[in-house]
């Protein structure tokens, strides 16, 4: 047995790379984290809790702290948001990569292409990646960037529409976002409707991340940790 | 020239009033007391200005809350303000005569004259589903409308549409600013179905006073009275922060007067005044009669599902369903294929695996 753990290390000599900037991974889960406040606190504004049935109306204060928290955790996505944006432009290239996929470069569709068929068993091995691999960089980019810019978007209006019309959110945000969507009830159906894309996204995310750790030739999960990339084969990457 | 005051006296009214008149004019504008002088100033040098009330497709529920706006002076005044010219539903005038005060306004105070439009026009069929004397009420809205110093567009009708324009409108019912050959016109918008009466003539009163627009939003609604939601003022707020909701009608909440967030009430997305201002005289308004507000004063409040559903139907997908019973079926759908997936990734890696060894 220990002979032949012996000779398993030798032969998949691991290599490895920093991808993941310290700033990117604190980023990572504090976003994450976030998310999972506002979906829930999200939900509980759309659909409440049963009615706080006793008691005088100032003894409690339930919608109050879910609104809280659901605002709270509004601006801690959004400062993150705007935070990481910042840093795809003064960190390494791996964190440009979700913001600017190359679209144009016929590469990105062969590899994309690939990817979609490791994903459908056609293929026995999937390529090697340093950064993200194509499918997993449209996804991100379609799912996840341009959501959280429509959440953060219709997310600042409808707060602007309680801040009243001097506000800032309201000038900025409110003013031109609920007549472009219709009306106010709009803004709240499509601000529900990106939520459950998120949460689509994040299952997706969650499980692809979890089964490529398993089966990819690169590490995943611990990268968001540690921010090294783990090689489980010494050949070139195809990145 | 016959100035608004001297159509006041003539219809009876008495300085003392006129002059109280003004007061409470400055007041509901949110002016402040110096202003009343000067409305009285102008409403006793300027010309009367003609205002044509035209009516399309609706049911006459702005002219019904118009004439019960609750204090009686402001009732009176702008009543002799207005029915001197031509509104079809309260002039004494019928037929033909009617219809000849409509070319006379337009010829004589071309430019000067305000339109004040309730309902809208159907354009489908050349508009013959709306006939004015015989012709099609886009004809008399266009023409009339070519010569008009500015529109009003009273209620959810001339403004947005309203339930003559739900889906899938057969007639092409078109709010007034949508329709075309209405020209360059300013046009303020007063949604409401009905607006509410004190809003009608207080906006009437700044236009003939001031002979401007008072300040508008970008959707072209008077910011004094649309600038606010029905829930930010609401009597009921506590009970939505507390968290205390009526869950059905007849149960211990609805006699509490809990908050109707959960009954559907539409208060936090309809921009009104209703919870402020009030109706009839300030007595009272939807919710403090224990319903929920159905948003009647929001573009395509008719055609966002139950007025008793706090998630809006989407009609997109075919079925009615809402938000979060689309983001279930997705989320479960998606959740599964990636269970099922996730199956055959481990099959095919222990078959992997099994290889290599």
């Amino acid at each position: 047995m220990a002979d032949q753990m012996a000779d398993h290390s030798i032969e998949t000599k691991q290599t490895a790379v920093y991808v993941y900037e310290a700033p990117v991974r604190i980023w990572h889960w504090i976003n994450a984290f976030a998310i999972i406040a506002l979906c829930v606190t999200g939900y509980f504004i759309g659909s409440p809790l049963p009615s706080v049935s006793s008691g005088e109306a100032s003894d409690h204060y339930v919608m109050g702290y879910i609104r809280f928290v659901h605002f709270a955790a509004g601006y801690i996505f959004v400062i993150g948001f705007v935070f990481r944006a910042y840093w795809a432009i003064v960190g390494n290239s791996h964190s440009k990569e979700i913001f600017l996929p190359r679209i144009f470069s016929k590469d990105f569709w062969d590899e994309l292409w690939h990817e979609v068929k490791w994903y459908s068993f056609l293929v026995n091995e999937p390529k090697k990646y340093t950064g993200h691999n194509p499918l997993a960089i449209l996804a991100m980019h379609l799912m996840f960037v341009w959501g959280s810019i429509f959440m953060i978007i219709s997310g600042l209006a409808l707060y602007g529409e309680g801040a009243g019309m001097g506000s800032w959110q309201y000038q900025l945000f409110s003013s031109w976002f609920i007549p472009l969507m219709g009306q106010s009830q709009d803004v709240h159906t499509y601000h529900h409707l990106v939520m459950w894309l998120i949460i689509v996204f994040a299952i997706i995310h969650i499980y692809v991340a979890v089964r490529e750790d398993i089966m990819s030739r690169q590490s995943i999960i611990s990268s968001m940790i540690s921010g090294w990339r783990l090689f489980k084969d010494n050949r070139p990457t195809d990145d | 020239m016959e100035t608004f005051y001297d159509v006041m006296r003539r219809q009876g009214i008495t300085r003392r009033s006129f002059l109280k008149y003004c007061s409470l004019t400055a007041a509901a504008l949110g002016l402040g007391p110096s202003f009343a002088p000067k409305i009285a100033h102008a409403m006793e040098t300027k010309e009367r200005i003609p205002v044509l009330w035209l009516h399309g497709l609706e049911c006459t529920c702005c002219s019904e809350s118009f004439i019960r706006s609750a204090h009686p002076l402001a009732k009176d005044v702008v009543l002799s303000m207005l029915s001197l010219d031509y509104d079809d539903t309260i002039m004494a005038a019928a037929g033909h005569e009617a219809e000849a005060i409509v070319e006379e306004i337009v010829t004589k105070y071309k430019g000067r004259y305000l339109l004040a439009v309730e309902g809208n026009p159907p354009l489908n069929e050349d508009g013959m589903y709306c006939i004015i004397g015989g012709k099609p009420f886009t004809d008399q809205l266009t023409y009339a409308s070519q010569h008009a110093k500015a529109i009003i567009s009273w209620g959810s009708c001339a403004s947005w549409g309203c339930v003559q324009a739900a889906r899938p409108n057969p007639t092409r019912a078109t709010p007034v600013h949508k329709v075309p050959g209405i020209g360059n016109k300013p046009i303020i918008k007063v949604p409401g179905c009905p607006p509410i009466a004190e809003v009608m003539t207080a906006v009437v009163t700044y236009i003939l006073t001031f002979e401007r627009f008072p300040e508008l939003d970008r959707q072209g609604r008077p910011k004094m009275f649309y600038s606010q939601r029905i829930h930010d003022k609401c009597y009921r707020r506590p009970h939505f922060d507390a968290g205390q909701f009526v869950e059905k009608w007849d149960d211990e909440g609805a006699k509490k007067g809990y908050c109707l967030y959960k009954m559907g009430c539409k208060g936090p997305t309809t921009y009104n005044a209703c919870s402020t201002v009030r109706w009839n005289g300030g007595l009272s308004f939807p919710i403090q009669a224990g319903h929920g507000c159905i948003g009647c004063s929001e573009d395509g409040f008719w055609d966002k599902g139950g007025f008793y559903d706090r998630l809006t139907d989407i009609h997109q997908f075919g079925i009615e369903a809402n938000a979060d019973e689309i983001g279930v079926g997705a989320a479960t759908v998606v959740g599964a294929a990636a269970a099922a997936h996730a199956a055959v990734s481990a099959v095919k890696q222990a078959r992997t695996k099994g290889d290599n060894d």
